[in-house]
């Protein structure tokens, strides 16, 4: 008799843009159910591992906030490209969120205001290791393809369960009364 | 006396009298059928398109014995009379598809982050988003750009958040007969202006406690020095999904 085929653990990268890491820290608002998670999963590139690019076999990118500088489409594209499904975790990365408000003020009349007002400093920051600033902020699907989104400001620690668990088992995540919530 | 007339909602018997729309015999009869721009106390305005039904869908048996189902004409509920021995879709897929549509339209057109919004928790468009399933906006962001007026002492209008459902122009109108409200403008272009010669509302007439400051069904008027009063967790649409109180369907009035 053949030995049923270990399971292989599903390989999960996470990362936050243009986010606060609200969302990761609801994450673990997870608690002691992150033991039952690592039996099912194990985490590849993300803050709680600390590895710095995706394996090209991921099978699923959870991305906390929206897209507000060129660094964030690079690490966008990295997903997207690595990871089979990517999930748009947090109002953020739905529809821009907090820092897509920015949107209608002018990018330059922005960093003057903050940078370069009397008592504040003399000139915008312009070293070559800081991303460009994007003009606008934008959602995720804007850029690439997003095959699930999970709203919240941040979502509970019981939502992000709820559809990983829906998701792992193969079945559409649906949130349902009291766990789909937009802040 | 006659039996009381009645009609089908998704094959439920719902009684009516003569004269009612299909939503409010309904909304009496404790079902719940999503709206925006409608209103117990003001005249139906037809405009969101939210409560759309279908009404009188046929199952015709064609020549080779096959069953095919012929959609009835879709109409918006709070503009359509209920008649007797009518069939009327709400619940069904199609319609709720077209729903979801709708409000992910809505919330892309406008600027609506609710986690810094006041009316999060009680606000109608989020509550039906709630109710739909909506994760996501589906649609590219307008992000349009507008303005918020904070002219008058006690009421904050933020228009990023206007549906241009038009029901604060119908209260300013009918009920506290000053015309504080009108929309202006066609197209994309329409928006919500008050009617004072600096365009301001501190410059109009309104009180804070004129009908035109609690029908809002958005977070676009809003009475200042009371953001936030409802913590996370308490607000209603915390306790209790949209469709679980067919009847409080008002926006509700703000304690003041």
């Amino acid at each position: 008799m053949n030995a049923p085929l270990p399971k292989r653990k599903l390989k999960v990268a996470t990362t936050s843009l243009a986010g606060c890491f609200g969302c990761h820290m609801s994450f673990l608002d997870i608690d002691e159910r992150i033991l039952d998670l690592v039996e099912l999963v194990e985490f590849d590139r993300s803050p709680i591992t600390d590895i710095k690019h995706c394996s090209p076999d991921c099978d699923i990118g959870i991305i906390e906030g929206g897209v507000c500088n060129a660094e964030n489409v690079h690490v966008l594209h990295e997903f997207r490209k690595n990871c089979k499904i990517l999930i748009a975790m947090g109002a953020c990365a739905i529809n821009g969120g907090l820092p897509a408000q920015r949107n209608s003020l002018d990018i330059r009349d922005i960093l003057a205001a903050v940078y370069a007002q009397p008592g504040r400093g003399v000139h915008i920051p312009n070293d070559p290791e800081i991303p460009l600033l994007l003009n606008e902020v934008h959602p995720l699907h804007e850029v690439v393809r997003i095959d699930y989104f999970l709203p919240g400001c941040p979502p509970s620690g019981d939502a992000i369960w709820k559809f990983l668990t829906d998701l792992l088992a193969g079945r559409t995540p649906t949130l349902g009364h009291g766990l789909i919530h937009y802040d | 006396m006659s039996d009381p007339k009645t009609f089908f909602l998704d094959e439920e018997e719902i009684p009516f009298e003569e004269g009612q729309t299909i939503i409010q015999a309904a909304l009496s009869a404790g079902k719940f059928i999503p709206h925006l721009c409608y209103h117990p106390e003001f005249k139906p305005h037809g405009s969101c398109k939210l409560c759309t039904v279908r009404i009188d869908s046929r199952t015709v048996t064609t020549e080779d014995g096959q069953s095919v189902k012929i959609p009835g004409r879709a109409a918006a509920s709070c503009t359509t009379p209920a008649q007797e021995g009518q069939h009327v879709e709400s619940e069904v897929p199609e319609i709720l598809d077209l729903r979801r549509t709708l409000v992910q339209m809505l919330l892309v057109e406008g600027n609506h982050y609710c986690p810094s919004c006041e009316k999060s928790g009680k606000c109608m468009l989020q509550g039906l988003a709630y109710d739909l399933g909506v994760m996501d906006p589906h649609f590219p962001q307008y992000f349009s750009k507008r303005e918020v007026d904070a002219s008058h002492p006690d009421i904050l209008l933020d228009f990023n958040r206007c549906i241009l459902c038009e029901l604060c122009v119908r209260a300013s109108a009918e009920v506290d007969k000053k015309n504080v409200f009108a929309l202006s403008g066609r197209g994309n272009t329409k928006h919500l202006i008050c009617n004072s010669e600096s365009g301001k509302l501190g410059d109009t007439n309104m009180a804070a406690t004129d009908k035109a400051a609690d029908v809002c069904p958005v977070g676009v008027i809003l009475h200042k020095r009371h953001g936030f009063e409802v913590p996370y967790g308490q607000r209603r649409f915390d306790i209790a999904p949209i469709s679980d109180n067919p009847v409080q369907y008002a926006p509700v009035k703000e304690q003041v």
